[in-house]
Formats: C-alpha cells, sequence, structure tokens
C-alpha cells in the first residue's frame, strides 16, 4: 500500500454541457466550457506550478506561478483565472515563463525559512516542490532583508499549529473557510509587506473557527499543519474509510504509518462529504486508542463485584451458558438484545441473526428507536420506504430549504457547509426550531422565516403549513392527479382545509405570528425545487410519527419528491443508524423493511438460516426494560450502545437493567450500561475492522481495517463467537461473507458486493438488476408505494404539560463539538471546546430566577432533578430551555420522561415540563452517580494496573 | 480640537442602522465609527460584525488593512507626515526623525502625556510645497523644524 496523492486539477471541474477544444503545448484537449487552462492541462497530465490554487477552490490568480503564453495574445495570464477557449494554443512551458517562475519563487523563498530537513511537511509541501519544479537554484536577493521569520506560532488549537513564518499568503486557507467550510473565520490581515493570514486579530481557539480542518487541507506549506503530524513526521500509507460519527457518512484517507494513525484526512472522491470534514471526523479519532479502551473480556457474578478479566473463551462460554439457563428458568422470550448504529451493517445483521436465530425471539431493537423510528414508519407509510428520498449533492439546485428540527451546522457539519454554499448562491431558507440555531443568521445565511415555535408544537405548524398550500390553491395538482393516491387526496384535503388548521387558529398554540406562517407556507410552494431537512426535533415527540407524515404530506401536494432539489430529508444522527434499520435491527421487521409476518420473506430466512424463525414481533427496548421491572425479561445482550445516558428516564432505564439477571455489554468502553453489565466483551473501534456503514442518503461506504482489534476479535468476530457458544454455527471469515448473504436475502441490497463497493467507491440502496449502480434519488417516476398516499395528521398535544410546578419546557440536543453520549469526544480535546453540559436560559427566565451566567442550577421534572451551570442565551425563547446529554454525569435523560411516539415509542426527549433554580448542590442523583460510577465499574487485578 | 466620545453600544448601533442599507455599508460604518469616537475598539468590531451579519475576521481584515482606522485612542492631536516620494525627496525624512527623536517616540506612537500623535502617511497630494504634513485635518506645507516645534507646543498647549 502507497500513500494516495489526490489529483489536484488547480480550479473546479465544471459540468458544463458545452465542450471546447484547445491545444496546450501541442496536444489535443476537449474539456467543458468554463475549465480553465490549467485544469485543462491538468486533463493531460500537464501540472502547470501553482501554490493559491486548488480544486477545491475558485481560482484566485494571486501567487503569479501558473504563468501561461496563448498564441496571438500578448503577457503572460495566470493559467487559474484564464479560462480554456475553442482554438486556443497554450505553451506551459517557455524560456520566458521558466524565468518568470524562477524569479517569482526567488522572491518568496527570499522570506521562507530553508529548514526543510527539520520541517513537519518535508515531503508534503508544495512550496517545495514548486521550488523544484521550476529550477530554483539561488536567491539574488538574499535572506537577510526584512522578512517574517521571527512569527510567532499559534498553538492554540488542539489539533493544528498556525506557524506564521512559514506562511506564503496564498490565501487558500482563508478561501477554504470561506468557500468549502462557510465559517469565514479566516482574514488576511494588514497590507502590503505586513499581510498575513490571521484568524480574526485574536489566536484560533479564541477565534470563531470551528476546527473543521478545511484550512489545514488547503494550506500548500507546513503553516496550518496537523500536531500529529508534527508529532509523528508524515505517513507511509492511506487507507479510504468512512467516518463513524454523524448520519453523513464523510469518506476519509487514514493516513498511517504502520498500524498508526498518524492523521485523517477527508477524500475528495468521498461522495457524501467531497474532501470536506468537520472536527470530529477530521481530529477527534485519539479516543480509538485512548487509555480508557478495555481490551480484555470481562465477568463478574454479581454487578456490586469487582470485574475479572478472563479469556474470551471463558467469557463467551459463560455467556451462552448463562443465556441458555436464563431462557430455561424463564422461558425463550425472556432474553434479547440490541444492535449498535455505531457498528457496521454486518455486524448488526449478524447481531439481530444471533437473537432471530440462536435466542429463537424476535426481542431484537436498536437505538433507531430512540431518534429516527418515527422517520421509517412515516415515510414508509406515505412513500414507501423508510429512508431519506434524495442524495446530499441534491441540494445543489434547492431553491427553497425547511430545516425543522435540526441544527446541521452543529450535527451534521459536513452537509451543512454544502447548504450554507448553496444558501449563499442565493437559495431561500425557512427555520422551523424553538431555538435561534446558527442557521437562523451567521455571517452570509439568513433565514428568510424563523419560525420559533413551542415545544410539542411541530404537528398544528405542518397542519398549518398544509392548510394554507391547500386553501391558497398552491397545491400542485397535476403532479398529485399523476402520482398520489386520489381519494386519500381528497379526504386530506377536505380535513386540512378546515378552520381549525389555519395558521390564524394555531397562533396561540404554537406561538408563531400566522403571517410568517401564511408567507412560510407560500414561499415552500411557489418558490421552485423546495426541500425539507430534519431532525430529531421532528422525530423525538410524542406526535413524531405524524409530524413524518405531515411533511411527506406538503411535499407531495407541492410536487416536492422525485426531481432534484427537493424531497423529504432526514439527517440521520449516527454513523449507521440508516443501516441498522435496514439491517432487520426492529422487532417486527427483517432486512429490507419486511414484515416478520410475511410468510413468503419469513420462509425464505427459514431456508438460509436453517431455523424455525416466529411470524410475532419481538419487544421494544422501552418493552424489554418495563418487563425487566415486572420481573418477566431476565437478560440482554447489548452491542455498541449505551442506554443507561441515551435512553430516556435514566433512573428507569438503570432499574431494568437492575431487574435483569444477566447483562452482556460489548463496547469499546466501560460504559454507564456496564455497570449495570455481568459480561463485558471488548468492542473495536472502526478503525479495528472490515464492514460498511450506510449514511442518511442510503450511501452505503466500505470502513476498513487499519489496525488489528486491540481486544483480539472485532465485533462481528465476538458476535459469530457467542452464536457458535449458544450452539447455532456461524461461519463467516470475513465480513464480505456477510454482505454477500444480506444481498441475497434483501431485494433493495440484492446487487451490493465489496467487489461492487471496491469498484464504484459508495453505492445507494436500492442497488438491484434495476438500478445495479445503486439510486441517488428515489421515487423519481413513481412512489416506492406505486401511488403516493396523504395521511391525516390531526394534532394531539403531548400529556407533558406545564404547570405551576414545572413551567418551563427543556428540549434536549447536541453541539459541535461532542458527539451524542460523549463516550468518544470526551476522550479527545474536543472537550475543550465544551467541558460540561450547561443549561441554556433565555435572560428574562434566568432575571426572574435570580440566575446569572455560570450559576449552578437545579433542573427538575416530574422524573427527576440534576444539577448544572446556566448559559443565558438569547438564542432561547422565554419559557424554553434547553441542554446537551453528552456528560454522563450530568444525567439530562434523569430528567427526560417516559412520554413517547403513539406509532414507533420514539422517545419525547424534546418536550418536557421543568423548573429551574439556583442551587448550591449536586442532585441526589448526581451524588448516588459519583458512588455508583466508583463501585460498580471497579476491576480486579488488571495486568496494567502496577504501571 | 477633535474631541470623541466614549465607546457607547447604543450610539455605535443607530450609526451602523444610519449606514447599513448603503451598498458596500462596511467603510462607510467604520469612518462613521471613527468620527464618533475617534478609533475602532474591539467591541466595534463585533458589532459591526454581527449587525451585517458578516464575520469578526472580516471585519478585522477590513479595519486592519486601512492605517486611518486606528484601533487605539489617539492623542489629542494627530499630526500625520508625509512619507511618500516627493516629501522624502524634500528632506522629510530628516525632520521627521529629529521630531520623533525629540518626542522620544516612533511612528504611530503617542507623546506619553497624550498630547500629540505622529503618523505617517503616504503622499498629501501636496507634492507642490514638500515636505507635508497634516495636522487634525489641516493640511499643511514646507514644513521645517521650526513649524514643528510649533505644532508641538499648540498641541501641548505650553
Amino acid at each position: 500500500m502507497a500513500l494516495i496523492k489526490d489529483v489536484d486539477y488547480g480550479t473546479p471541474i465544471r459540468r458544463t454541457e458545452k465542450a471546447v477544444t484547445l491545444t496546450i503545448d501541442g496536444q489535443p484537449v476537449t474539456v467543458p466550457d468554463g475549465t480553465s487552462v490549467m485544469a485543462a492541462a491538468m486533463m493531460l497530465g500537464t501540472e502547470i506550478p501553482k501554490l493559491c490554487a486548488t480544486d477545491s477552490l475558485e481560482p484566485f490568480g494571486s501567487c503569479r506561478l501558473c504563468l501561461i503564453e496563448i498564441e496571438g495574445r500578448r503577457g503572460t495570464p495566470a493559467s487559474c483565472t484564464t479560462p480554456a477557449e475553442e482554438g486556443m494554443v497554450v505553451h506551459t512551458q517557455t524560456d520566458r515563463l521558466a524565468r518568470l517562475r524562477r524569479g517569482v519563487m526567488e522572491l518568496y523563498i527570499s522570506d521562507h525559512p530553508l529548514d526543510c530537513l527539520t520541517c513537519s511537511a518535508n515531503g508534503d509541501c508544495e512550496l517545495q516542490d514548486m521550488a523544484g519544479k521550476v529550477g530554483l537554484r539561488d536567491v539574488r536577493y538574499g535572506y537577510d532583508g526584512e522578512n517574517h521569520l521571527k512569527a510567532p506560532k499559534d498553538e492554540s488549537n488542539p489539533y493544528f499549529t498556525f506557524e506564521d513564518s512559514k506562511c506564503i499568503v496564498c490565501s487558500r486557507c482563508v478561501r477554504a473557510c470561506e468557500e468549502v467550510q462557510g465559517t469565514f473565520a479566516l482574514t488576511i490581515q494588514g497590507r502590503g509587506f505586513d499581510s498575513r493570514v490571521s484568524p480574526g486579530g485574536m489566536d484560533f481557539f479564541s477565534s470563531e473557527c470551528v476546527s473543521c480542518g478545511a484550512c489545514v487541507q488547503a494550506c500548500p506549506t507546513a503553516t496550518l499543519n496537523e500536531k500529529s503530524v508534527i508529532e509523528f513526521g508524515t505517513p507511509e500509507h492511506s487507507v479510504i474509510t468512512t467516518c463513524a460519527y454523524c448520519g453523513v457518512g464523510c469518506s476519509f484517507k487514514a493516513e498511517m504509518k504502520g498500524s498508526k494513525v498518524v492523521r485523517m484526512v477527508p477524500y475528495k472522491d468521498g461522495k457524501a462529504n467531497e474532501g470536506h470534514s468537520c472536527v470530529k471526523g477530521r481530529f477527534a479519532w485519539g479516543y480509538a486508542t485512548h487509555r480508557d479502551r478495555i481490551t480484555k473480556p470481562m465477568i463478574r457474578e454479581r454487578i456490586t463485584d469487582p470485574w475479572r478479566e478472563v479469556s474470551w473463551q471463558e467469557a463467551i462460554g459463560h455467556a451462552a451458558s448463562e443465556f441458555r439457563r436464563i431462557q430455561s428458568k424463564y422461558g425463550r422470550d425472556s432474553i434479547g438484545g440490541i444492535t449498535s448504529s455505531r457498528c457496521t451493517n454486518e455486524e448488526t445483521f449478524l447481531v439481530q441473526k444471533l437473537v432471530r436465530a440462536a435466542f429463537g425471539n424476535n426481542n431484537v431493537d436498536t437505538c433507531a428507536r430512540v431518534c429516527h423510528s418515527p422517520t421509517g414508519y412515516g415515510l414508509k407509510t406515505t412513500l414507501g420506504t423508510s429512508a431519506g428520498t434524495h442524495d446530499f449533492a441534491s441540494v445543489d439546485h434547492a431553491d427553497v430549504i425547511i430545516v425543522i428540527g435540526a441544527n446541521p451546522t452543529d450535527g451534521h457539519p459536513v452537509f451543512a457547509s454544502r447548504m450554507k454554499r448553496r444558501l449563499r448562491e442565493g437559495a431561500r431558507l425557512i427555520v422551523i426550531d424553538p431555538r435561534r440555531i446558527d442557521l437562523v443568521r451567521s455571517p452570509h445565511i439568513e433565514a428568510d422565516y424563523h419560525l420559533p415555535l413551542k415545544p410539542g408544537t411541530n404537528v398544528a405548524m405542518m397542519n398549518a403549513i398544509a392548510h394554507v398550500i391547500v386553501t391558497e390553491g398552491l397545491v400542485d395538482e397535476e403532479y398529485v392527479r399523476e402520482r398520489c393516491e386520489l381519494d386519500a387526496f381528497e379526504s386530506w384535503a377536505r380535513f386540512i382545509a378546515d378552520d381549525r388548521h389555519a395558521p390564524e387558529s394555531v397562533e396561540d398554540l404554537t406561538g408563531v405570528r400566522a403571517s410568517d406562517v401564511r408567507a412560510a407556507a407560500r414561499l415552500y410552494a411557489t418558490g421552485g425545487n423546495a426541500a425539507i431537512y430534519y431532525g430529531l426535533g421532528v422525530t423525538e415527540h410524542s406526535q413524531g410519527s405524524t409530524m413524518v407524515m405531515g411533511m411527506a404530506n406538503i411535499a407531495m401536494a407541492t410536487g416536492n419528491i422525485g426531481k432534484p432539489g427537493c424531497g423529504v430529508n432526514p439527517l440521520r444522527g449516527q454513523n449507521n443508524v440508516q443501516g441498522s434499520c435496514d439491517m432487520g435491527s426492529f422487532p417486527h421487521e427483517f432486512s429490507g423493511y419486511r414484515h416478520v409476518s410475511d410468510d413468503a420473506t419469513r420462509q425464505m430466512f427459514e431456508t438460509f438460516w436453517g431455523v424455525h424463525l416466529l411470524n410475532e414481533p419481538g419487544l421494544r427496548i422501552p418493552n424489554m426494560l418495563d418487563e425487566a421491572v415486572s420481573g418477566s425479561f431476565k437478560a440482554l445482550y447489548i452491542q455498541g450502545e449505551d442506554i443507561a445516558q441515551s435512553d430516556p428516564d435514566t433512573q428507569h432505564v438503570t432499574a431494568g437493567l437492575k431487574g435483569m439477571e444477566f447483562v452482556v455489554i460489548q463496547d469499546i468502553f466501560l460504559n454507564e450500561t456496564a455497570k449495570y453489565a455481568h459480561v463485558f466483551l471488548p468492542g473495536s473501534s472502526f478503525l479495528e475492522k472490515d464492514g460498511t456503514f450506510t449514511n442518511a442518503e442510503r450511501r452505503i461506504n466500505r470502513v476498513r481495517k487499519v489496525m488489528p482489534p486491540l481486544g483480539g476479535l472485532a465485533d462481528w468476530e465476538v458476535t459469530v463467537a457467542l452464536s457458535n457458544a449458544l450452539g447455532y454455527p456461524m461461519h463467516y471469515t470475513h465480513p464480505s461473507e456477510i454482505m454477500d448473504e444480506i444481498a441475497s436475502l434483501t431485494p433493495t441490497f440484492a446487487g451490493v458486493s465489496y467487489a461492487k463497493l471496491d469498484q464504484l467507491g459508495s453505492v445507494q440502496w436500492p442497488c438491484n438488476e434495476a438500478a445495479p449502480a445503486g439510486t441517488p434519488m428515489m421515487h423519481v417516476d413513481r412512489f416506492v408505494r406505486g401511488k403516493g398516499r396523504f395521511m391525516m395528521t390531526d394534532f394531539v398535544p403531548t400529556e407533558e404539560r406545564t404547570g405551576p410546578r414545572f413551567p418551563l419546557i427543556l428540549t434536549t440536543g447536541r453541539i459541535l463539538s461532542q458527539y451524542n453520549v460523549g463516550a468518544q469526544t470526551r476522550r479527545t480535546e474536543n472537550s475543550r471546546w465544551h467541558e460540561e453540559d450547561v443549561l441554556e436560559i433565555h435572560p428574562f427566565d434566568a432575571e426572574s430566577r435570580g440566575i446569572v451566567d455560570g450559576d449552578l442550577v437545579s433542573l427538575e421534572s416530574r422524573s427527576g432533578d440534576i444539577a448544572l451551570r446556566a448559559q443565558i442565551s438569547e438564542r432561547m425563547q422565554p419559557g424554553i430551555v434547553y441542554t446537551t446529554f453528552h456528560h454522563a454525569k450530568t444525567g439530562a435523560n434523569v430528567i427526560t420522561t417516559d412520554y413517547s411516539d403513539w406509532a414507533t415509542n420514539c422517545p419525547e426527549y424534546k418536550v418536557t415540563a421543568v423548573q429551574v433554580r439556583r442551587t448550591n448542590r449536586q442532585s441526589d442523583w448526581q451524588a448516588r452517580f459519583y458512588e455508583e460510577d466508583l463501585a460498580l465499574k471497579r476491576i480486579d487485578a488488571r495486568a496494567d494496573a502496577a504501571e | 480640537m477633535p474631541r470623541f466620545g466614549e465607546w457607547d453600544q447604543r450610539r455605535a448601533r443607530a450609526i451602523i442602522a444610519a449606514h447599513a442599507s448603503l451598498e458596500g455599508p462596511v467603510l462607510p460604518i467604520l469612518h462613521a465609527l471613527l468620527d464618533e469616537f475617534g478609533h475602532i475598539p474591539d467591541e466595534a468590531i463585533a458589532l459591526v460584525a454581527s449587525e451585517l451579519n458578516l464575520s469578526r475576521a472580516e471585519i478585522h481584515g477590513t479595519v486592519s488593512f486601512y492605517h486611518d482606522f486606528r484601533r487605539r485612542p489617539a492623542g489629542r492631536h494627530v499630526l500625520k507626515l508625509c512619507r511618500a516620494e516627493a516629501c522624502q525627496s524634500m528632506n522629510g525624512p530628516r525632520i521627521a526623525r529629529s521630531l520623533l527623536h525629540e518626542l522620544a517616540i516612533d511612528w504611530g506612537e503617542t507623546t506619553p502625556d497624550g498630547a500629540l500623535t505622529v503618523e505617517g502617511v503616504y503622499c498629501l497630494g501636496l507634492c507642490a510645497c514638500a515636505p507635508s504634513a497634516l495636522y487634525d485635518g489641516e493640511p499643511i506645507g514646507r514644513i521645517d523644524r521650526d513649524r514643528l516645534d510649533g505644532i508641538v507646543r499648540e498641541a501641548r498647549g505650553t
């Protein structure tokens, strides 16, 4: 294996119909109109020397190195800013050009340290390469003139340094921050000789920088360089793999030295991210080798006992015999399993197979239960498939974008950058969210309408929008007639036209001005291609499924599904939550969303797996916990999920776990749930195994092993071993064989194989005979279910109500630097941006409670209470408070309740009635947490304890 | 004699609002803030950025490009000495050096008593009467040490 060097065309590749033919150094080349001469030359393999040009950025023409001569024209124009024209005759290498380039290079080098041999970018420096290419031998100006060699180094960012003395002021970083990331945190400060790159006149860490790494990626020298490269040296080989954080599913090059990761570099050919990244995927991978990793299997009899390290054989054998003992004592259905949205498709498929085939029941569920299960239900009911309709690239064609209950700049930053680029090009934006998220207003982005609704009134809001569309004659009737069930449409239209859904009627309920709702609805219906992007602010409600159907309704009514720039698109939270759902992780469905009661499907699985399978759905996670509390559910196998922190009403979750006789945790860290476990099986990070993740746009991306599993076994191998010990043998030697089994059992995956993924890079399901290269956009000519189906969406308020005791509404979410339960990001330098969860509260609510910024406050709901610091924030509206759930010790989910979506049991994380008051102490739960954190995480005689 | 107000967020906001609808409002706003407050403090950069929905870095880039947008209050009086070619050829540098030496300050600095700030400027368009200067906005031609000494005395009110 070697280091993969991406080809750099210097300027972006244009996609135009018209082509032009020109001659470069005697060779003819035909390129799309608008292509620069520089890129056209690169298409011939001719690299014109350049410093300020790179193909992720628009041409700038400042370095003066890429000069060319064009026959019939005077002068030596820059090839990056000169578009190729029909019949043009270009020379890239002449004596005159050589002299000019050398002269330019001399000036650069006269103010550049000559420490190449000890420089961190030695061998990976475009300045060095260009000096070689132009044949620089001498610098006539000497090195003693005025220079910047003593400029101070900025090491404030935990992941990269800014070494000003090495900067050639090419502006690539400044432009990358603007064009690629859209944060505008960098500028050129001063003028003339004093011009320097600056993050706004302060250090990087204090600046507006979000540490996405785009500037580091764009820098042609060592000026912006990863600290890991400075520490370890340049990598020697790279492996293409997929990020294990959010549902964007960015492709990365893991750049390695042996089995050590030196850096993760976003991969230009990755279709989800096209060379961009965020602070998590780019930099926060150090957790994979953190000293907290548990690499030895462990068992204990009681949860109060210390853990005892044992062999894999003993741990697996013990787990299998306990599962069987419990089944023989309490019945076949007394045990179950939870698959992980953090693990690969192959691993997830195996866990549900183990539950269905080896446990012999359907008690399998996954964390999508608590996030996007309503998406699955709602989109399947209306459109026919449980997934987003469009690919990310489609947003480039959107004219109107609605963001509902999502905070893309924090939760899905790489997609947010793409969306922001489209917004800067002029697309209109509607944000429906209780908080004033960054998209509402941040540099160069401003929503046309922000509808700051009260949490829990989504469906009323969506009905009001639909009401305007129907009653103001904005329905795309031709589309509806052709593509949708007419009866269902007509009854829906009558239903929604009722006055009770009018924006004016629900104004008090939602708290949003009716005129704004009307204007937003008109914009959505008439503004051109209109796309909806949504997140957990839609699904994690008692009416999550209704809301998803409501969005599908308006998209169908306005003809906004099936063409580019439109659609109903969930921004899925976890790297493989789409995949874990696809793989049959739900108790009622086999892979490909086929109900267990469907005889034909079940028989196919029975034949393939050689076992009898149940035709009744099994237990969902909340049911498992309820039955554990009531005493009939006794044992659980959990792969890579931390329900004791992530699931709502923590005290109910832990009561359920404590009620079980036997809990097996497979994870990379001793997580919160492991406090209640009896067997701990070391998991493997995404760097330690082969497999696939499926992102929010249904894209199946390869995950490739770059280092051996720290615990000796990859997660799929552990499940195989457990199944074998349970007496249901599994025979796989590589995850590709599991994918082959998935493909042969799942029509939407029929065409998927590792060979195809290696060849195409990635494919979007459905991938089968009808669509051998996959399906970027669904429902193009017809809906998957045939005709689109409008669904009734009556608004039913949640039973969680505010009142005198609990007058405020708490809503929860995430922030950029931390990820979900924080098991990974808390073990990286990302914590420097977010050391603890805080409670965001509006100044009015704070003042009336005598709370000032930074005060410790008690946050209490009907479920429990915790203490955390207050942050006074005008992002909030009065009456609503907000926190994150990244830190276990905060216990945000001690507060959340048992209410859940009527259709799917997805918990209502987004609405909890609370009271906030000043306090001077931790809550009782937190005090107990600290005690149990010590008592239930003890490990006996660890071999490395003496170190 | 220029008198500048203390930084006042509300006043600044009003100034920004008065210019915000112009095409390319950043420079007119910065000039207006400079006229009002005599310098562009950090608070102004953050405020202009947020009011115009631009990044702080962008405003910093613009402010730092123009030396006139000084970041700290100047002395009570400002003397700008031309350092461009015509004035250089007419003995400007020697006069400037000797003045700065006597005041014990460097270019862009203010005398310790806060009376006078001396700045360089590149061409006042007064080449015909070089070396030239600008004292509190008033052009002065054919400067020499005597005239400058008079200015210093005036600035110090002695």
